[in-house]
C-alpha cells in the first residue's frame, strides 16, 4: 500500500532524509522512531505530497506521489506535526470545510461528522473557536480531520504529543481499532507507544534508516528488554551496521548530518 | 469548482471571523469619505460626479489592499495550516484562485458599501451614472490587480509585516510607473521602448482612462493579464517552496 524507494531530501547542505526505502502493508501499524530532527516529519511530508523529494519516489495505493498527487491525497488522512488548524474557525465549521474539500456528499456529511466527533470525543467543543481549545482538544480535532473521509492510509505525525495519559490511551485505542483495515504510519518519541500500538517499528537517525523490525525484535536487542536502551544505542551511533536489518541502506553516503 | 468554492467560502469567512474585516471596512469607508468630501472637494466643485471619490482609490489601495492580501499565504505558512491545506486533494489552481477570489470579493463588498456616496451625488444633481458604473468596474479591476500582486508576495514569506511592506513598495512602483520618480530610474540607461513599456504599466493611467467613462478593452486586458500573471507567479512560488 505504501512503497518508499530510495527517498532523499536535502535542504541546502543539510541532508534531512538520506536514501530511505521501506514498504508498509494493509493492517500494519508502523511506528516511526527517532530523535528530534531525525527526518521523521520530513519523510511524512514527502509521503503526503507536501514536500517534493530530492531523490527517490513514493507510491501510495498504487499511485505515484510525484505524478498523481491528488489521487494520493484522496487516499491519505494526514495529521501534520503540531496539528495545525484554522484557529478562527469552530471545529464544526472546520470539519465541514474538510468534508466539502474531501468531496464527501452533502447527504452523508452530517452522519459522517457525527460519527467522527463521537470517535474523538469533541462533541462538547464543536461550536467553540479552535484557538480557545486546549492542546488535547486541538490534537483531537486534527485527528478528526484526518479520519473524516475514512482513508485507506493514515499518516499521523506525533498523534499523542501534548495529550494527558488518559487522552493518550484513548488515541491509542482509536488507532488500534482502525488498524485492521488501514495502513497506519505514526511517528512518536514515546517508546512505550510503539509497544502498545505498533506492529512494526522503524528507527531513523540523521536521516538514515537504522532499524526495521517488530517491536519484539527491537526489545530483543537489549539484554534487559528495555526499548529505551536499544533506542539510545541505535541512535547515538552505538549501533554497528550489523544492527540494522537487510533493508537498511549502506552507511557510505553520509555527507552531512 | 466545488473545491474552489469551499476554499473561497472559508477564506472569506476568515475575514469576518475576526475584527479584521470590520476594522478594514470602517477605515475604508471613513477614508473614502474624507478623501471625497474634504480633500477632494466634492461640494466645492459643484459638479454631480464621483471624480473626487475615484481619484483617491489608487492611493487608498496602495495601503489598504496589502492589509487584505498579506495574510493570504503568510498566515497559513506561519501557523502551519498550509500543510493541512496542501495535503487535501486539491489542485494548486483551486487553492490560488479560491483565496484570490475571496480577497477580491471582500474588496467588492467594501466598494459596495460606498454606494451612499453615489446616492449623495444622485440626490444633489444629475450625474452620469454610466461614468460612475465604469468607475466602479475600473476600481474593482485595479483592486484585483493589487490583490494579485499582494497574494503573490504573501506566498514568499511567512511574515505578514514583510508581506505588507513589500506589497506597498511594489504597488507604489506600479502606481507611479508613469511618473518621473520611477521613469528616471529607467530612462537614463534603457532604450526608449523599455521606458515606454514601464510607463505603460502605470495603474494611474489605466485607471483614469476607465473612470472617465470609457471602458477600453486595453485597460481591461491590462488589469486582467496582470491578475493572471501574478496568480501564475503565486502558484509557481508555492510550488517552488514545496521543492525547496
Amino acid at each position: 500500500m505504501i512503497e518508499i524507494r530510495n527517498l532523499s531530501k536535502a535542504f541546502g547542505d543539510l541532508i534531512a532524509v538520506d536514501d530511505i526505502s521501506f514498504s508498509v502493508q494493509k493492517g500494519e501499524v508502523l511506528g516511526f522512531l527517532g530523535p528530534n530532527g531525525a527526518g521523521k516529519s520530513t519523510t511524512m511530508k514527502m509521503l503526503t505530497g507536501f514536500l517534493d523529494p530530492s531523490a527517490g519516489s513514493a507510491r501510495v495505493c498504487g499511485h505515484e506521489v510525484g505524478t498523481e498527487p491528488i489521487e494520493v491525497k484522496r487516499r491519505i488522512g494526514y495529521l501534520p506535526e503540531g496539528a495545525p488548524l484554522y484557529a478562527d474557525m469552530t471545529p464544526q465549521g472546520f470539519l465541514e470545510f474538510i468534508a466539502e474539500v474531501r468531496g464527501i456528499p452533502a447527504s452523508e456529511r452530517a452522519a459522517r461528522l457525527a460519527e467522527v466527533v463521537e470517535k474523538v470525543h469533541i462533541g462538547g467543543v464543536l461550536h467553540q473557536r479552535i484557538e480557545t481549545l486546549s492542546k488535547g482538544f486541538k490534537r483531537r480535532v486534527g485527528l478528526a480531520q484526518a479520519i473524516l473521509h475514512d482513508p485507506e492510509v493514515l499518516i499521523l505525525d506525533e498523534p499523542t504529543d501534548g495529550l494527558d495519559p488518559n487522552q493518550k490511551h484513548e488515541v491509542r485505542a482509536l488507532i488500534s481499532e482502525m488498524a485492521k483495515d488501514k495502513v497506519i504510519v505514526l511517528s512518536t518519541h514515546i517508546l512505550e507507544e510503539v509497544d502498545a500500538v505498533c506492529t512494526r517499528a522503524i528507527i531513523i537517525s540523521n536521516g538514515r534508516l537504522l532499524f526495521d523490525g517488530t517491536p519484539a525484535e527491537l526489545k530483543a536487542r537489549s539484554p534487559e528488554g528495555r526499548l529505551d536502551d536499544v533506542f539510545r544505542e541505535i541512535t547515538t551511533g552505538g549501533a554497528a551496521p550489523d544492527l540494522a536489518t537487510a533493508e537498511a541502506p549502506s552507511p557510505d553516503t553520509v555527507t552531512a548530518s | 469548482m466545488r473545491i474552489t468554492t469551499s476554499i473561497f467560502k472559508r477564506e472569506l469567512g476568515g475575514y469576518f471571523a475576526t475584527p479584521v474585516a470590520y476594522v478594514f471596512l470602517f477605515f475604508f469607508l471613513v477614508l473614502t469619505g474624507v478623501f471625497t468630501f474634504y480633500i477632494g472637494g466634492f461640494y466645492e466643485r459643484e459638479q454631480a460626479d464621483l471624480q473626487p471619490f475615484f481619484a483617491f482609490h489608487p492611493w487608498l489601495y496602495l495601503f489598504l489592499i496589502p492589509a487584505i492580501s498579506m495574510r493570504l499565504w503568510a498566515e497559513e505558512r506561519k501557523s502551519g495550516t498550509i500543510e493541512l491545506l496542501m495535503t487535501q486533494p486539491i489542485s494548486m489552481t483551486q487553492a490560488v484562485c479560491g483565496k484570490f477570489l475571496a480577497a477580491w470579493c471582500f474588496t467588492a463588498i467594501a466598494l459596495a458599501l460606498t454606494v451612499p456616496t453615489w446616492i449623495t451625488a444622485v440626490y444633489l444633481g444629475n450625474p452620469d451614472n454610466g461614468v460612475i458604473v465604469a468607475g466602479y468596474i475600473g476600481s474593482l479591476l485595479m483592486a484585483g490587480a493589487c490583490l494579485a500582486v499582494g497574494a503573490c508576495i504573501s506566498a514568499i514569506t511567512r511574515n505578514q509585516v514583510i508581506a505588507f511592506v513589500a506589497t506597498v513598495f511594489v504597488l507604489l512602483g506600479f502606481v507611479l510607473s508613469g511618473f518621473p520618480v520611477v521613469l528616471d530610474w529607467v530612462s537614463g540607461w534603457a532604450p526608449e521602448v523599455l521606458t515606454d513599456t514601464v510607463a505603460s504599466f502605470s495603474f494611474l493611467t489605466h485607471f483614469n482612462d476607465i473612470t472617465r467613462g470609457v471602458i477600453d478593452v486595453r485597460d481591461v486586458v491590462f488589469f486582467g493579464s496582470l491578475i493572471g500573471c501574478f496568480l501564475v507567479a503565486n502558484a509557481i512560488i508555492i510550488d517552488l517552496k514545496k521543492a525547496a
